[in-house]
Order: structure tokens, then C-alpha cells, then sequence
């Protein structure tokens, strides 16, 4: 026992005086972020604006089109099918009519693909136009049309709420807030499995290429050692998780002192001067999302996250480090070896993707309990809430074979491990990995 | 004297071959003991039972006369396997004592014992130097400063001079004569015939997994050898044909010749004084280690192609 800990604690002290540990510290939350926000910047910036040109040969639509951030309308005489392209368009919508004030068909024509987002756009402004001219047939007038449209579209009409309701506890369903947390929570533990899984593997081949193994393991057992590693591994990975967790706290600290000095002081201004609930100014939006933020169940969710980041982890770790110790200095025989199981956890992040669309579907439920995928896919299914969206019953099954797979993974890999760290200069297969693993010492 | 290791019967087949197939032996107390074979022969095998790191299928080994236990024995051994490993990223303070406090250790100890160690090997300046920056002659040294730390009874050295300058040859090699003067028995695994017959007491050549020859240096000469003398005469006798002896190979006045089957020194030294020759120096050649071992793991209808000397 005493050897294990001294092994826990040269690999923690080593990782952690390593200039590599404090730059991942502080560069994957940047990193995170990067991913997150340049994602969102990415897909939002995808709709190019697409300026396509109107021939309307019914006179029908003329101006009608409304531009969005999508497409652009232009009605410019005399474009054809063969120079739309010249005149700087990129899309030829042509409005077939064979007599004055009737549209026989529509046609959209481009030499690329102009996308979805594009199809759908045009598809809807027709068929808004069209209900417009029909209403304006039967004598609704433009006026009261235009003002109508305003009014339904307005906050007042459209005050849609969604609650959960248990018993006689109401609450404010957060789809938005839980989707948020889920995906943080879950690429989180994701991203930590895959690095600090090919830490220990990478760990493991020093070892043995080193031959350091060999000079070890005449002191400690294989097991001892494989173990040492894995969890002053693990170890590295609570101290950075807490450095990020005090990171955010002192952030949203920070943040929330600027909130109530700056914005509130103005919010409380304009509503003095103003009277009450006249406008929903910044300040309070701010201060309302602030309420929603606290909303979650924190507390249940840091701890959930604590778990399934450990044990998350040591369900992999065990499986990276017994592939790390068959590896003969090759790094292509690692990649290789390595994607049985980096594969499941690609796929748990699938799953995960889902399951933050649809919490309470068979896949996300199954997905958060089988302990391959279950880490990833239970952290984004927890902030949709406990019991109400995913039920202790599913969160004790989980954890327990999360807990039991990974006593399984252990102590099947330890055997893998033992035979491999010590075997030089062959290749080793698959088969005969499983064949080490159960066989009976 | 008595013994500190005794294997016996010592078994371990591996799905593909037999890589140590009822081997025994015993080594005494304070000895240096060679284990030689060709690369493959199952010498790392052996090793690794003796260190505890390989189960043996059947047989025994015996530390002290007591049954071989690897969880309470390993602080008895220490090891040095051929191929050094060493921690590259670790500072040179920081893993010798790393390894002395795995063997079990306490820390004061450590220090105190790596710190004796270092002064002795002048290496006090590495301390905070990491293994990257050492050249492999230094590594080496200080794999072998690690692996006689912790004082054990029995030292396991494999290929212990491989890349090491004649200087850090002559100081390992006067260190293993020292622990040996100080009880400590040695292993010393090597294809370096010259070196086990300058170092070692006692030798087992191992081939194909079963030891094919066991005795002292001086036994296993002997038994191997071949009745070839060096003789070095003032002036050449008139005849050099006698049935007592045959010339091998002659070189002005210097003469290497067989005795024939039936005759002795005598018969060779009275035919050259007879015939007016003074001797001026008459020695046997015994084999060297490297020609036995090399007919004894080639075969012999091989060996003699290397070895025109026998022809």
C-alpha cells in the first residue's frame, strides 16, 4: 500500500510541477469556450447572404419579397436564365404566369446549390404572400392586415411559458439553460476522458519503452504500478478541475459585482423615473437571466459531475493504460489499438447531443446507464433535473454500473497489462489482448 | 561455503516454446556468477523468475534456504536489466531515491544511502540535472548506483558494461568486486566471454532453454581442454615429426603443437631436448571461454570452421 502511494505520488508531483499542466489549465477553458462560441459563430455566419434576382412575369410578387439574413431580393427587367449569373446574382427565381395577375408556378434557378436555409426561406415568403393576397381578396384591407401581423408577433400576444409541475411544486421549465448545461458538462467530461485516457496510455508506453517498467516491477507488482499511475492521474485531474471551478467562481463573482453596482443602480434609476414595469431594460434582463442561472439545481449538478468525471474516467483509464502497455514504441499501433475504445466515447457524445434534444428518449436514458457511454450522456441529461427528467432509480443504476464497470475494466485490463508491459518486439493483436484478459492466472 | 540461491527445476513455457525448461543450479554466498547463452536462450526469463517478476510453471528457488518470496525478497535483490530504464523527464536525485524508497526504504535512509553513493561516484553535481541531460555512460552509472542501493544480497546484472568507456568499465567492475568482498552475491548475465572469465568464479551456459554447462572457469577449461602447448625453442630441432605430438602451427622458433593421443608433455619436451633444443618457454593453451561457448552453442560440425586451431 505504501508503494502505491509512493508511485501516486511521484506521477501526481512530476504532471503537476509540468509547465504542460498549468498551460492546459488555463488554455482548455479558453479552448472550450473557442469551440463553444466560434461553433455558434460559424453556423451563424453560414447563411451568406444570397442575392437572387425576380423575374415576375404575373406582376404578382413584385417588391412583396422581404429580404432576411439570408436572401436578398432584387426585381431588376430583363434577366435571363443565361446572364443572371453576369449581372451578379446568384439565383434566378422565375414566376411562370401565362395571363396578367395569375402565377402558374415558381421556379428557383442557380449553378449551385443555394442550400436548405434558402429553399425553406423563399418557400415561407411565398406562401405568406400568397395568404396575404388572399385575405386582401375577400377585402381585408392593407392596413388592418399590416397591423395585425404587428400585434400577433408582439410580446404582449405571443407570452409563452413552459412549467414543470410535481405535485404542488411548480417550476419554470429552463429548456434553454439545461440544454446549455448539459452540453458544457458533458463535451467536459468527454474531452477529459480522451486526454487524460491518453495520458495514461501515453504513461504507460514510456514505461515500457523505457524499460523503467522492468526495474519497477522487480519492487512492486505490475498491478501496483498500473494502479499508482492511474490514479495519481486521476489526482492531476480533481486539482485541475478544482482550479477551473474556483476560476469560474471568482469570474461569476466579478461578473455579478459589476451587475449590481453598474446595471442595477440604472435599473433602479429608470424606474423611478419612469414608474413600474414600463420597459424591460438591459439591467433587468440581465438580472432575470441571473435568477434563471441560479434556478438549476447547482449543487446536485457539481456533484453528479464530480462522480461521473472520476469514475468516468477510471472506467477508460484502466483500458487506455492496458493498450499502452502492448504497444512497441509504434505510435500508428497505439492509434490503432487505441480506437476500440476512443470509439465509444465518440459515440457517447452522439448520444449525448441527443439526449440534451430529447432527456426522457429510450436512447438518452439507455445511453446514461450502460457505463460506456453513460458518463457523458447522464451529465446532459442531469440539468433537466432530478427525479423530474431522469429518475433516481435511472441515476443509482447508473452510478452502480458505472462503479462496477470500472471495478471490471480494472481489474481485466490489470491482466492485460501484466503480460504486455514485459513483452518486447512482438505485435499484438486484439484477440489475443481479450485472450490475456481472460485468462484464468 | 554455503549457498544463497538454489533453482531447482525451474520451469516456465511460454504458448509459443519452452523458454526455461528444467533448469537447476545453486550459487554461493559472496560469489560472482556468470549466466551466459546466446541471445534467445531464456536467460531474461530465468532472471525475471529469480527477481519475482515471472511466476515459474514448476521447480523451486530457494533464498537463504528459505522458499523464495517475491513480495518480502525483492528489498534482497537488486536488478539491472540490459536495456536501462530510467525516468527521462526525472531529476537524477529525485529517482535514485524514487527507486531505493519502491524497495523499501525510508526516506532518511534513501538519502543518506544515495548521498554515499553519489560521492563515491563523484556524480554529487546531477543531482538536480535531469536523466535527459546525462550521457549514456552517466545513465548507466546511475542505473547501477540504483540498483545497489538498497544494499541487497544479491545482485542481478545484465550486460552491466554495454556502452560504458574503459575508465567507467574499470570503476563498475571494481565496485562488483567490492560487494563481493563484502558478501553480496553477483548475477552477471553477459555475451562478453573476456569479461566472465576476468570477473566471474562460478559460470552455467544456458542454450535452448536448458543448461548446457555448469562448473568454475577453471573446471569447464579444463574439461574442455584440447592438449594444444606453446612452445618456444632457442633454435629448431633438426626433426619436427615425432608420433608424440603434430604441429599446429609454427612461427620462426615458436611452436604450437598437439599432443597426440597416448602421450604426454614429457614425450614432446625429451624429443626437442634430444634433439639439441634448449626450451625457452613450454605453456598449455586452454580454450578461451569464447571458442567453448561458441562450439558448444553452434555444434560442433560448425565450430570447427571458426576454430582452425582444433583442425
Amino acid at each position: 500500500m505504501n508503494k502505491i502511494l509512493l508511485i501516486i505520488k511521484r506521477e501526481y508531483i512530476t504532471r503537476v510541477r509540468n509547465k504542460t499542466f498549468l498551460l492546459s489549465t488555463f488554455l482548455l477553458p479558453l479552448l472550450m469556450f473557442g469551440l463553444i462560441f466560434g461553433g455558434a459563430m460559424i453556423s451563424a455566419n453560414s447563411n451568406e447572404k444570397r442575392k437572387i434576382a425576380v423575374d415576375d412575369e404575373s406582376g404578382l410578387y413584385k417588391n412583396s419579397f422581404k429580404n432576411n439574413s439570408a436572401v436578398e431580393f432584387e426585381y431588376p427587367s430583363g434577366v435571363t436564365r443565361a446572364d443572371y449569373k453576369q449581372k451578379g446574382y446568384e439565383g434566378l427565381l422565375v414566376i411562370y404566369s401565362a395571363a396578367k395577375q395569375k402565377a402558374d408556378s415558381i421556379r428557383l434557378f442557380s449553378e449551385k446549390q443555394l442550400g436548405f436555409g434558402t429553399d425553406e426561406a423563399i418557400k415561407n415568403q411565398i406562401q405568406k404572400i400568397n395568404e396575404n393576397m388572399l385575405l386582401m381578396e375577400r377585402g381585408v384591407n392593407r392596413t388592418i392586415l399590416d397591423s395585425i401581423r404587428a400585434k400577433s408577433e408582439s410580446d404582449d400576444f405571443l407570452n409563452y411559458r413552459s412549467y414543470q409541475v410535481k405535485g404542488n411544486e411548480i417550476k419554470e421549465d429552463n429548456k434553454i439553460l439545461a440544454i446549455g448545461i448539459g452540453y458544457v458538462c458533458g463535451f467536459i467530461i468527454y474531452i477529459i476522458m480522451i486526454i487524460y485516457g491518453q495520458a495514461v496510455m501515453r504513461g504507460v508506453m514510456e514505461e515500457k519503452t523505457n524499460r523503467i517498467a522492468e526495474v519497477i516491477v522487480s519492487s512492486v507488482k505490475p498491478f501496483q504500478l498500473m494502479l499508482g499511475k492511474i490514479i495519481g492521474i486521476a489526482a492531476v485531474g480533481l486539482t485541475q478541475l478544482l482550479l477551473w471551478i474556483t476560476l469560474i467562481f471568482v469570474l461569476s463573482s466579478l461578473s455579478s459585482v459589476f451587475i449590481s453596482s453598474d446595471f442595477l443602480q440604472h435599473a433602479q434609476q429608470i424606474n423611478a423615473t419612469t414608474g413600474m414595469g414600463q420597459d424591460n431594460t438591459a439591467a433587468l434582463k440581465a438580472l432575470e437571466i441571473k435568477n434563471i442561472v441560479f434556478s438549476a439545481n447547482w449543487v446536485l449538478i457539481v456533484c453528479c459531475f464530480v462522480f461521473y468525471f472520476l469514475f468516468g474516467y477510471l472506467f477508460y483509464a484502466s483500458l487506455f493504460a492496458a493498450v499502452g502497455s502492448v504497444i512497441n514504441e509504434d505510435p500508428q499501433e497505439a492509434q490503432s489499438l487505441a480506437l476500440p475504445i476512443t470509439m465509444p466515447i465518440i459515440f457517447a457524445l452522439f448520444i449525448m447531443m441527443n439526449a440534451i434534444q430529447n432527456p426522457s428518449g429510450s436512447m438518452a436514458v439507455w445511453g446514461s446507464i450502460i457505463p460506456f457511454t453513460s458518463p457523458v450522456v447522464m451529465m446532459g441529461r442531469i440539468p433537466f433535473g432530478v427525479p423530474e427528467t431522469v429518475e433516481w432509480w435511472q441515476l443509482a443504476l447508473s452510478m452502480i454500473s458505472l462503479v462496477g464497470g470500472f471495478l471490471l475494466t480494472t481489474w481485466l485490463s490489470g491482466k492485460i497489462y501484466r503480460t504486455g508491459i514485459l513483452l518486447y518486439g512482438k505485435k499484438v493483436t486484439l484477440k489475443e489482448m481479450v485472450k490475456w484478459a481472460f485468462k484464468k492466472s | 561455503m554455503n549457498t544463497i540461491l538454489e533453482v531447482q527445476n525451474l520451469k516456465k513455457y511460454f504458448s509459443s516454446q519452452k523458454a526455461v525448461d528444467d533448469i537447476s543450479f545453486s550459487i554461493s554466498k559472496g560469489s560472482i556468477f556468470g549466466l551466459l547463452g546466446p541471445n534467445g536462450a531464456g536467460k531474461t526469463t530465468l532472471i525475471r523468475m529469480i527477481t519475482g517478476i515471472f511466476f515459474p510453471d514448476s521447480g523451486n528457488i530457494q533464498l537463504n534456504g528459505k522458499k523464495f518470496n517475491p513480495s518480502d525478497d525483492v528489498i534482497e535483490i537488486g536488478y539491472m536489466p540490459e536495456e536501462r530504464g530510467l525516468y527521462k523527464k526525472m531529476k537524477v536525485g529525485e529517482q535514485a531515491m524514487y527507486l531505493a524508497q519502491l524497495k523499501g526504504l525510508s526516506k532518511q535512509e534513501a538519502f543518506t544511502r544515495v548521498k554515499e553513493w553519489f560521492e563515491r561516484f563523484e556524480m554529487q553535481t546531477w543531482w538536480n540535472k535531469k536523466v535527459d541531460d546525462l550521457s549514456k555512460g552517466m545513465s548507466q552509472k546511475l542505473q547501477f548506483v540504483t540498483t545497489v542501493l538498497h544494499e541487497p544480497k544479491l545482485v542481478i546484472l545484465d550486460e552491466p558494461f554495454s556502452g560504458l568507456d574503459p575508465v567507467n568499465t574499470n570503476l563498475i567492475k571494481d565496485e562488483i568486486f567490492r560487494l563481493s568482498q563484502k558478501g553480496t552475491t553477483i548475477i552477471f548475465s553477459t555475451h562478453r566471454m573476456e569479461q566472465v572469465e576476468e570477473i566471474c568464479d562460478h559460470i552455467i551456459l544456458v542454450n535452448k532453454g536448458q543448461k548446457i554447462l555448469d562448473g568454475s572457469v577453471k573446471e569447464i577449461k579444463q574439461q574442455f581442454k584440447e592438449h594444444i602447448f606453446s612452445a618456444e625453442v632457442d633454435r629448431l630441432p633438426a626433426s619436427l615429426t615425432h608420433p608424440s605430438f603434430s604441429i599446429v602451427q609454427q612461427e620462426n622458433n615458436n611452436l604450437t603443437l598437439k599432443i597426440n593421443e597416448g602421450y604426454k608433455s614429457n614425450d614432446v619436451l625429451l624429443h626437442l631436448i634430444n634433439h639439441q633444443s634448449t626450451i625457452v618457454s613450454y605453456q598449455e593453451i586452454l580454450p578461451s571461454l569464447n571458442e567453448i561457448f561458441i562450439r558448444l552453442v553452434e555444434g560442433t560440425p560448425t565450430a570447427r570452421k571458426f576454430e582452425p586451431v582444433t583442425a
